[in-house]
């Protein structure tokens, strides 16, 4: 897997599980329970999720990154500023470069792009994380926890999108239709409820139940 | 290292310098992107006035593509005022200067509405008499009209915004050469709700409006939106059910834009 094997193998067993574990022990998003309010809200439609799910991924493991290489530098009075900046920076310059490129996206993704600098799971993995560990760790808890939220966000979208409006839209692939035809015309209806917010609430609740149901050391007492 | 990372002044240095450091890089990064950013929004603009001609070469056309065709069909830009004045008129060879502010094509259709009209609909409380003194008063509000010529055919693109539920909604409506009947639209929005108001910009929506007319024989009536499933006539489209603000919205601005436009059809019959 790695080619430099020098001291420590890149991908270790150690730092396999530093992108591993947030998939599923430590999910931020249904065990920590952070970042939940831009999973309700960008959910509606898969290709908002996928891209949500890669912005907040780059700014996590950049800006964990970034941290990490200045963490000796930092001056301890003014640390939480400095992250701030670090990661508004990383956060306009994503939505700088979306409003470039896939403008549909970033139209309808609209302020939850800026809303990434207060997303909890980006300051706590740079508080909890970062400041403590040297870069390339950094990087794969970063790399780890963003794809952890991601991976909630397009099982959430996909529920919602196929169940609110019969259709997945796979960036690239444009809005394909799942529910024929046929199904509508003997009376089956979209249900308007899971393109709302709550609706993704229902269907976290139910992600943490399988996921804990599955895992047993994960029921706390 | 003997530096002392408490101290104040390591602590003024170190904020300093990434605050110019950060502040240097995002602003490289907006220059260098800027370009490209303004060619979507403008393409955007340029595909939704294509969209809303109703004829089927610009039916769907693509927001790129928009941008390489829109001198094909959009022969004449004019910009007039609510009492019809005409305060800009530019024809097809002379390029979209971005700097004039008064070109039909330079008017931000949101900007007019949140912050010269609303505040106008703030002071007379919705007294229509009022209102419409006031806003023929007024200097700052225009209203762009885009002519189209297609197999012989004109079209006028005239243009409306106000506010849905949540926020701005704006649209584009194309009137055929006799000043009356629409022969397209297209409608968008900043923020309403998802699978309900949002479905203003739906095909089936805008479609509706094609063939209604926004006169009564010699009197304006605009067109409204109407509870979903309700009988219509000419001056009616149906409704979208769970949006019921976001179509009043659309009442609204269109009442309140379509007049306008109507009167300087009725006054200027060489258009």
């Amino acid at each position: 897997m790695s080619e430099t094997v020098k001291r420590e193998p890149l991908f270790s067993k150690k730092n396999r599980k530093l992108i591993t574990d947030p998939l599923n022990q430590i999910n931020p998003v249904t065990i920590q329970v952070l970042g939940i309010c831009s999973a309700l809200a960008v959910t509606v439609q898969m290709d908002n999720a996928l891209i949500m799910a890669l912005a907040v991924t780059a700014v996590t493991a950049l800006g964990n990154v970034v941290i990490s290489a200045m963490r000796n530098i930092i001056p301890g009075r003014i640390r939480i500023i400095v992250e701030l900046v670090v990661v508004a920076a990383l956060v306009i310059i994503v939505d700088q470069i979306l409003k470039a490129y896939v403008y549909d996206v970033s139209k309808s993704l609209s302020v939850f792009v800026g809303l990434i600098i207060t997303n909890c799971i980006i300051m706590g993995r740079l508080e909890a994380f970062a400041l403590g560990n040297k870069p390339w760790a950094s990087a794969l808890d970063g790399l780890g926890n963003g794809l952890g939220y991601g991976l909630v966000l397009i099982v959430v979208a996909f529920f919602k999108e196929v169940l609110g409006s019969g259709a997945l839209t796979i960036p690239g692939l444009g809005k394909l239709h799942l529910i024929p035809q046929a199904l509508y015309d003997m009376g089956y209806m979209n249900n308007g409820l899971f393109l709302l917010p709550p609706s993704s609430l229902i269907i976290v609740a139910i992600y943490i139940w399988v996921q804990k149901s599955r895992n047993p050391d994960l029921i706390g007492e | 290292m003997a530096i002392n990372r408490e101290s104040n002044v390591y602590t003024i240095i170190f904020a300093t310098v990434m605050v110019v450091v950060v502040g240097g890089l995002l602003a490289f990064v907006s220059m260098s992107l800027k370009p490209i950013q303004q060619a979507n929004i403008d393409n955007e603009k340029m595909q939704n006035i294509l969209q809303s001609i109703g004829i089927e070469e610009t039916d769907g056309i693509t927001r790129d593509e928009a941008g390489k065709v829109f001198d094909n069909y959009i022969t004449r830009r004019l910009t007039i005022n609510y009492k019809g004045e005409i305060l800009s008129d530019k024809s097809i060879k002379e390029p979209i200067d971005k700097k004039d502010k008064l070109d039909a094509f330079n008017i931000d259709l949101r900007k007019e509405y949140s912050k010269f009209v609303k505040p106008i609909m703030n002071k007379t409380k919705g007294d229509d008499a009022k209102l419409a003194a006031e806003l023929e008063k007024s200097e700052n509000i225009h209203f762009p009209i885009f002519v189209c010529e297609h197999n012989g055919e004109k079209f006028y693109i005239v243009s409306a915004s106000g506010k849905g539920l949540w926020d701005d909604i704006w649209g584009y409506l194309c009137i055929q050469a006799d000043g009356e009947t629409v022969h397209g639209s297209v409608f968008d929005h900043k923020g309403e709700t998802p699978g309900l108001g949002s479905k203003i910009t739906e095909k089936w929506f805008q479609d509706d409006f094609k063939g209604k007319t926004i006169a009564d024989g010699t009197e304006f009536t605009s067109i409204h939106v109407l509870k979903p499933g309700a009988k219509l006539d000419t001056h009616q489209v149906d409704g979208i059910s769970g949006a019921t603000f976001t179509g009043k919205g659309v009442n609204e601005m269109l009442n309140r834009n379509l007049i306008v436009y109507y009167n300087f059809f009725k006054n200027n019959p060489e258009f």
